[in-house]
């Protein structure tokens, strides 16, 4: 157990009975504990740029009585702040009269070790990788210009004190190493971006040099967009490569199966339930239970174990994401998708690592049937109007495709598409299923929460290409 | 309430003591609070109240050239020790760079003005329910609108900056923001859009009906939206995405992108990127301005900026580290623009409109697709076709696309400049990007 009280002029007893006594009329809440501990180191331009850590500790308290949720944080944990933290959910909620939901899942599983990854390596040994990152990079011809590579490590403590004084506790490492290239060619500039990350050490990514190959990845895609010309602009065919791609999953769909929009009805999907939203052979779940991934959690910041939560089956409409708050007002159970930033911010109903499952296509195939159309391989990013269910990408390597094969490499360029209807132009989906590599971060009404995505190559029959060749 | 200037001091000075006790040779230190208090509310009811109280030190030690940083939020008794000392053992540790120092002593701020920039209100919250249910019920009263979620925030910060040259100093802003979202529905589609207002002082925020009105208002236009053809046509920026151009284009001229050679506009000062028409100020003493600041976030001086006169760019945004690699001063931009905008067009919006007997009118964009090292730009867009001047119907699901070098060769500004935000443009019109869509 931490020690959030060990240094306070607050005990554990004396504080769980104002969270009991805040808490007693409402449906639900509890106190929210975090202590993280965070590095970064910087290589950039020849030297390391910057060396920081962050020491970040605070409670957010959180009271819900029938719809309505009060909050309110603080990075004092003391007898007076939480004082006042309740008498501030208090007069939120003046007159109510819930029942107090006690019941909460257990689990006994863990899918990540309890260890801090910033520890684990000294200083100097990260200081030389990126030294060595540098002079490999810088290596490889006089085309390159710019090297920028870095670290970054958390170790994350959190503790969700209950009413009555049920305590769950979690201690999750996450970890990124991501390296960027500028190449220039005959005036023309153009940068390459890789990294790889998870919830383990540092040393499960980067031993015996396994960084060259995040080196190497970020070279050659710089080295394609160099050759690269115009991207076409309008409707056409698009194979998606395995992987990272499945941005389009998280975009396209992810999004709007969470369950707050679903309540409210803002989603574009609120009255699909049930119903076809996919071709046939598209399944997608999202899973917080796949050991050392990004986007895994073995509690979510509710206390509420993860799961597997399968959302289409076979193209039919099966689960929306829910928190707490969201299931219990759409009479369902939390599928243990209740995310926040920090402490600084209250739960809302996430994404955590969101599949597409494999088929029995091969990506050879889908390429060979399109005449004319794009072959997107990475991307840097998306966003999407749940409401209109219009949502984008960016490629950052793509090829176009001609009569089956594919031609040139295209500028990075956006891609955008109508969520609900997307799946259903799937008409292919490879049996070549992959995870991204580990460096994805989702942001939803100014929260940021580390997410992992994964698919198999698709043929999407028709989306608009955002180029600029007629 | 928010820690006084007395209490902020006194902590920084502890810490730049400690310091040099460790053996930093220099350092400086930010430590702000900051209190907010949120209402929000969604369909004319509570949904959510919210208080935050951040407390925050960062330090940066220097032992020669050799630098480190922290940050805290963990104020617990002895932490911030075993921070300070930590910071300085990892700067220790840290290879040494020439450039690294603190800024000129002749560059730090000396006289700080009042900028008009903290408002001592306190609006509480059941005044902030009272305007937010003035505002839902204006922002509903149309039965196409479906769903409404507006909130109501009152922010209030102090801080101070200090370093080892004996800069000491800080000052107190307050933020008064109202925004609502709206959802309108009918037999084809369902669209979202939103009305913002923030200031200073919470008697010069918008009327709480004016904003629910114009929130709908801009939501029902945007229903049963077309897609069109793909092409090349005029494109008209509404003014809160005219701003992010510009927004696009000081990160493209900040010291940091200019001196890793990593920004389509390096070697451009001096050299004409806009057309003659076109002039951007940064001016950080507008009295209550959004983006206002008397010294930067190193405490070096911040003076008007004309950073782009008659399409010539003047000036790079430069903070210490970089203007030294650059072998420039800096011009008190570390941490970014302050009051930043075009200077009006000499077209009203009207006749903007009616330049092009076809164009289409933007107002909003998804993605993140601007790259400032190769200067493409290519983004998700919806807004409105636009016929001899008239708004036709709602336009969704296209691309726009094109490259910042030859877009900014190619603006025409309205003379409709307000200061709505920190940063801010006139509607904006530029020619020759292609649009896709079906």
């Amino acid at each position: 157990m931490s020690e959030f009280f060990k240094k306070s002029d607050i005990s554990r007893s004396e504080a769980e009975n104002i969270i009991s006594e805040t808490l007693q009329k409402c449906d639900d809440g509890e106190l929210y504990l975090e202590d993280s501990k965070s590095e970064s180191i910087l290589l950039d331009d020849n030297k390391i740029k910057n060396s920081s850590y962050n020491s970040d500790l605070g409670f957010g308290f959180r009271a819900i009585s029938d719809e309505v949720v009060a909050y309110s944080h603080s990075n004092e944990i003391s007898k007076n702040s939480l004082k006042q933290s309740s008498e501030n959910l208090k007069s939120t909620l003046k007159s109510i009269k819930g029942t107090y939901n006690h019941e909460i899942p257990k689990t006994n599983k863990k899918y990540y070790e309890n260890i801090n990854p910033i520890e684990q390596k000294s200083l100097n040994e990260k200081i030389k990788i990126l030294n060595d990152v540098n002079n490999y990079l810088r290596s490889k011809g006089d085309k390159v210009k710019q090297v920028t590579a870095n670290f970054l490590g958390e170790q994350k403590s959190v503790e969700i004190i209950r009413s009555g004084g049920e305590t769950l506790s979690d201690v999750r490492p996450l970890i990124r190493f991501n390296v960027s290239v500028m190449l220039e060619k005959n005036g023309r500039m153009e940068t390459g971006v890789y990294g790889v990350g998870g919830r383990q050490s540092y040393d499960s990514y980067l031993k015996d040099e396994n960084w060259k190959i995040v080196c190497d990845e970020a070279l050659r895609i710089a080295s394609v967009n160099l050759e690269s010309k115009p991207a076409p602009a309008g409707e056409m065919k698009v194979v998606l490569g395995p992987g990272w791609p499945a941005i389009l999953i998280h975009e396209a769909v992810g999004h709007g199966l969470e369950g707050d929009f679903n309540r409210k009805k803002t989603s574009a999907f609120h009255n699909l339930m049930g119903q076809k939203v996919a071709s046939e052979g598209v399944t997608i779940i999202d899973d917080g239970t796949i050991d050392n991934r990004r986007g895994s959690l073995t509690i979510d910041d509710e206390g509420t174990p993860t799961e597997k939560t399968v959302l289409i089956e076979n193209g039919i409409l099966k689960n929306f994401m829910q928190d707490r708050l969201n299931a219990r007002l759409m009479k369902t159970r939390s599928t243990g998708s209740g995310r926040r930033e920090n402490y600084r911010h209250i739960v809302l109903p996430r994404m955590r690592n969101t599949m597409m499952l494999s088929g029995n296509r091969t990506q050879e195939e889908m390429i060979k049937s399109v005449d004319k159309g794009i072959f997107a391989v990475s991307f840097g990013g998306g966003q999407v109007d749940i409401t209109s269910g219009k949502f984008v990408f960016n490629c950052t390597e793509a090829y176009e495709i001609v009569n089956g094969k594919i031609g040139s490499p295209i500028k990075g360029a956006t891609l955008i598409g109508d969520g609900p209807s997307i799946l259903k132009e799937v008409s292919m989906v490879g049996n070549d299923m992959m995870m991204d590599p580990g460096i994805g971060t989702c942001g939803k009404a100014g929260q940021g929460v580390p997410v992992g995505v994964a698919q198999p190559s698709i043929l999407i029959n028709k989306m608009t290409v955002g180029g600029t060749k007629l | 309430m928010i820690k006084d200037q007395e209490f902020l001091e006194k902590k920084a000075s502890y810490c730049l003591g400690l310091a040099k006790k460790l053996g930093a040779t220099e350092s400086s230190v930010i430590v702000k609070n900051s209190v907010s208090e949120t209402v929000n509310f969604r369909n004319k009811k509570l949904d959510e109240s919210n208080r935050s109280d951040d407390l925050g030190i960062s330090i940066t030690t220097y032992i020669g050239k050799k630098k480190s940083s922290i940050f805290s939020s963990n104020l617990i008794n002895d932490n911030l020790d075993i921070l300070i000392e930590k910071c300085v053992e990892t700067t220790k540790n840290t290879p040494e760079d020439e450039f690294n120092s603190l800024p000129d002593r002749d560059l730090l701020a000396k006289e700080v003005k009042d900028l008009d920039l903290y408002d001592d209100t306190h609006i509480e919250n059941d005044q902030k329910i009272n305007y937010l249910k003035k505002l839902e019920t204006a922002a509903s009263s149309d039965k196409k609108i479906v769903n409404t979620e507006s909130s109501f925030t009152q922010n209030k910060s102090n801080f101070v900056l200090a370093n080892t040259e004996g800069f000491c100093d800080g000052y107190k802003t307050s933020s008064f923001s109202a925004s609502s979202v709206t959802v309108a529905k009918d037999e084809k589609s369902m669209e979202r859009d939103y009305e913002y207002s923030s200031k200073c002082f919470l008697k010069d925020l918008e009327d709480a009906v004016e904003l629910g009105k114009l929130a709908a208002n801009q939501t029902i236009r945007k229903l049963s939206p077309k897609k069109i053809g793909s092409e090349k046509i005029a494109i008209i920026f509404d003014k809160r995405i005219a701003k992010g151009i510009l927004s696009t284009f000081v990160s493209a001229i900040s010291s940091s992108a200019i001196s890793r050679g990593t920004s389509f506009l390096k070697d451009k000062v001096n050299k004409k990127i806009f057309p003659d028409k076109i002039n951007v100020f940064d001016k950080p003493d507008i009295l209550k301005g959004l983006g206002s600041r008397n010294f930067d976030s190193e405490g070096v001086k911040t003076n008007t900026l004309k950073l782009v006169s008659q399409g010539i760019l003047k000036h790079y945004l430069i903070d210490t580290y970089n203007g030294k690699k650059l072998n420039l001063k800096s011009n008190g931009r570390c941490g970014g623009s302050s009051n930043l905008f075009f200077e009006n067009g000499n077209i009203s919006f009207k006749d903007l409109l009616n330049l092009n007997s076809k164009s289409l009118y933007i107002t909003e964009t998804i993605g993140h697709g601007s790259n400032i090292v190769t200067g493409d730009y290519s983004v998700g867009a919806a807004g409105f076709l636009v016929e001899n001047g008239e708004f036709k119907y709602p336009i969704n699901e296209i691309t726009i696309a094109g490259n910042f070098k030859d877009m900014f060769q190619n603006i025409t500004l309205a003379n409709d400049l307000e200061f709505k935000y920190a940063t801010n443009s006139p509607t904006m019109m530029i020619e020759g990007m292609v649009v896709a869509g079906k």
